[in-house]
């Protein structure tokens, strides 16, 4: 089975793109699943549901949403293999600039879109940073002045990366995209290989439910802001 | 001057002079966070002053840093790709709706205008599609699209990146709030445009003799009007995109000079495809294919009558456009008015 990871900003289009993606390779229906990793709440389900495309939704709820995928992804990749797909798509939103739930060797995208401003590709890091493949929507309502600054800014980060634009509503440009994904390795486990980054650290007293402000309260791994005095 | 050795020469310049050379790697430098290193010692030393804890938050150390560093100025620095150098394409024909041949090979050079027309629905965004993604026999349409006569392999058509086609239409806006100066100078940074000065001028120049009224280059582009930002984007695809061919998908009514904008763009070498439904456009392009049943039904060479036929239709366009200014302006239309424009 090929697995795919795509991760991208909240409202960013990661579900349209991957909906009209599974539509335009033509494979027979349930042959391509997708698990999404979401916070709190998702709706995306139903709109894969309506594409008739197998779909898992998993909550990472307190805990932060790098981990929670990468202690869950490989029973994802074993749920796909038992459920008989010949491809599974992984959706998780990047919460934080720094989630990248990307792993060395498996085809990794990250979608981001032309609204989102331009200097965001500066601003958010990993996600973008390893992708192989960045995936870029809403470029029908841009200018191509803003479109071409948007890639210039999208390569300052990832020089290596693909940058391939897609209409998450008329599915333009998914054929390419889908030529990409064809090239993905096939893999039966997940099991000792590794993360293309660190996930963030977070172990210290608000991880686990503390709730109160103040020094009393701040233990284990801490970051603190430096104020300078004007 | 061309540096031979980069890599060298970072290593031993004070990292002031790297960045006069190479302006753009002062992005890279922030990019980091790093942009407040010494710049009087080349980057190594600079680098001993750098945070640690930065560095590792974006997962690197001082050694990656001058790595990336290095990349990211060859990357910015290296000659256009060969996308640009697009000559010709050639349309094979393929199948339409009913899975009959579209017998067609359509070669199309640099600085020539094809108009894409049929009804609504028809077929004409396909057709746009399969250019975008070069087609090689291998989408809904079994079209194959070459590029100077030649075949592309997939890593060829992975390479574009995007940068083969530049497209405008109806819908397009301005997002960035900025100048239009401001603008163009930020689009020929990009393009490490090296007269940006000349270009932005140039640029702003054009985009006014196009549009109905003039704005000034302190205009935010998000206030122009809909024929101003048309003009605008014109003009800037035309003097500052990379891309050699142009899809223009319904510009009619945008209240510029549409036979001018387009013109404009056929003298800047580009290959250009504009889907309309308008008489006017469709008969100024060299010419013009017929999409019928999602496959491309024929092509037809714009007759020298259809080409003297266009005075009269600039007429009647004229007209319509002078009707448009006398009701904005609150005026009435009288018959005596019409007449005296036949």
């Amino acid at each position: 089975m090929k697995l795919i990871t795509i991760a991208g900003p909240p409202s960013s289009g990661k579900t349209s793109v991957i909906v009209k993606l599974i539509q335009c390779m033509n494979k027979p229906q349930g042959s391509i699943g997708v698990v999404k990793f979401d916070c709190l709440t998702s709706f995306d389900n139903l709109s894969y549901e309506e594409a008739g495309i197998p779909i898992q939704t998993g909550f990472s709820g307190k805990i932060c949403p790098d981990h929670y995928f990468v202690s869950n992804i490989d029973d994802a990749v074993q749920w796909g293999i038992q459920s008989g797909f010949d491809m599974l798509i992984t959706e998780s939103a990047g919460l934080c600039n720094r989630c990248s739930p990307y792993i060395n060797g498996i085809l990794s995208i990250c979608v981001i879109d032309n609204l989102s401003g331009v200097n965001t590709p500066r601003k958010i890091g990993p996600m973008l940073k390893f992708a192989d493949i960045v995936v870029v929507t809403k470029g029908d309502i841009v200018s191509q002045a803003e479109r071409e600054v948007f890639a210039f800014n999208i390569k300052q980060v990832n020089s290596g990366a693909k940058i391939v634009g897609v209409n998450g509503i008329t599915g333009q440009g998914t054929f390419l995209l889908s030529k990409y994904l064809q090239r993905a390795r096939d893999i039966q486990t997940l099991k000792n290989m590794k993360l293309r980054f660190t996930t963030p650290a977070a172990v210290c007293s608000y991880c686990t439910g503390e709730t109160k402000i103040g020094e009393a309260y701040q233990m284990g791994m801490m970051k603190k802001m430096e104020f300078k005095q004007l | 001057m061309i540096i031979d050795d980069l890599e060298a020469y970072i290593e031993t310049e004070p990292l002031k002079e790297v960045l006069r050379k190479y302006p753009i790697a002062t992005d890279f430098l922030a990019n980091y966070r790093l942009d407040t290193l010494s710049e009087e010692v080349p980057l190594p030393q600079a680098l001993q002053e750098a945070d640690e804890e930065v560095l590792s938050e974006f997962g690197i150390d001082r050694h990656i840093v001058l790595q990336n560093f290095y990349e990211f100025i060859k990357t910015f620095t290296q000659s256009e790709t060969a996308c640009e150098v697009v000559s010709s394409i050639t349309i094979h024909g393929g199948l339409n709706k009913f899975r009959k041949p579209e017998n067609i090979s359509l070669t199309v050079s640099a600085g020539e205008v094809i108009s894409v027309v049929g009804p609504t629905g028809s077929g004409k965004s396909r057709l746009l599609n399969d250019i975008e993604c070069l087609a090689q026999r291998d989408t809904p349409t079994g079209r194959q699209i070459l590029i100077n006569g030649a075949e592309l392999d997939e890593i060829q058509r992975f390479e574009m990146d995007g940068k083969l086609v530049a497209q405008l239409s109806q819908n397009m806006n301005f997002v960035m709030d900025l100048s239009v100066r401001k603008f163009l100078e930020m689009h020929a940074k990009s393009r490490l445009t090296p007269n940006a000065c000349e270009v932005v001028e140039k640029c702003i120049l054009c985009a006014n003799r196009l549009a109905g009224e003039a704005f000034s280059e302190d205009t935010l582009v998000t206030q122009l009007s809909g024929g101003q930002s048309r003009a605008l984007m014109i003009a800037d695809t035309a003097y500052m995109s990379a891309s050699p061919i142009v899809l223009i998908d319904e510009i009619e009514n945008a209240g510029i000079d549409r036979r001018q904008a387009i013109d404009l763009l056929a003298k800047r070498e580009k290959i250009i495809f504009v889907s309309t439904h308008d008489p006017l456009l469709a008969l100024s392009a060299d010419k013009r294919i017929i999409i019928k049943n999602g496959g491309i039904e024929k092509v037809i060479e714009t007759s020298d009558e259809e080409r003297e036929s266009l005075i009269a239709i600039e007429k009647l366009d004229n007209t319509l456009q002078m009707l448009r200014n006398r009701l904005r302006a609150g005026e009435l239309i009288t018959n005596e008015l019409l007449n005296s424009y036949k």
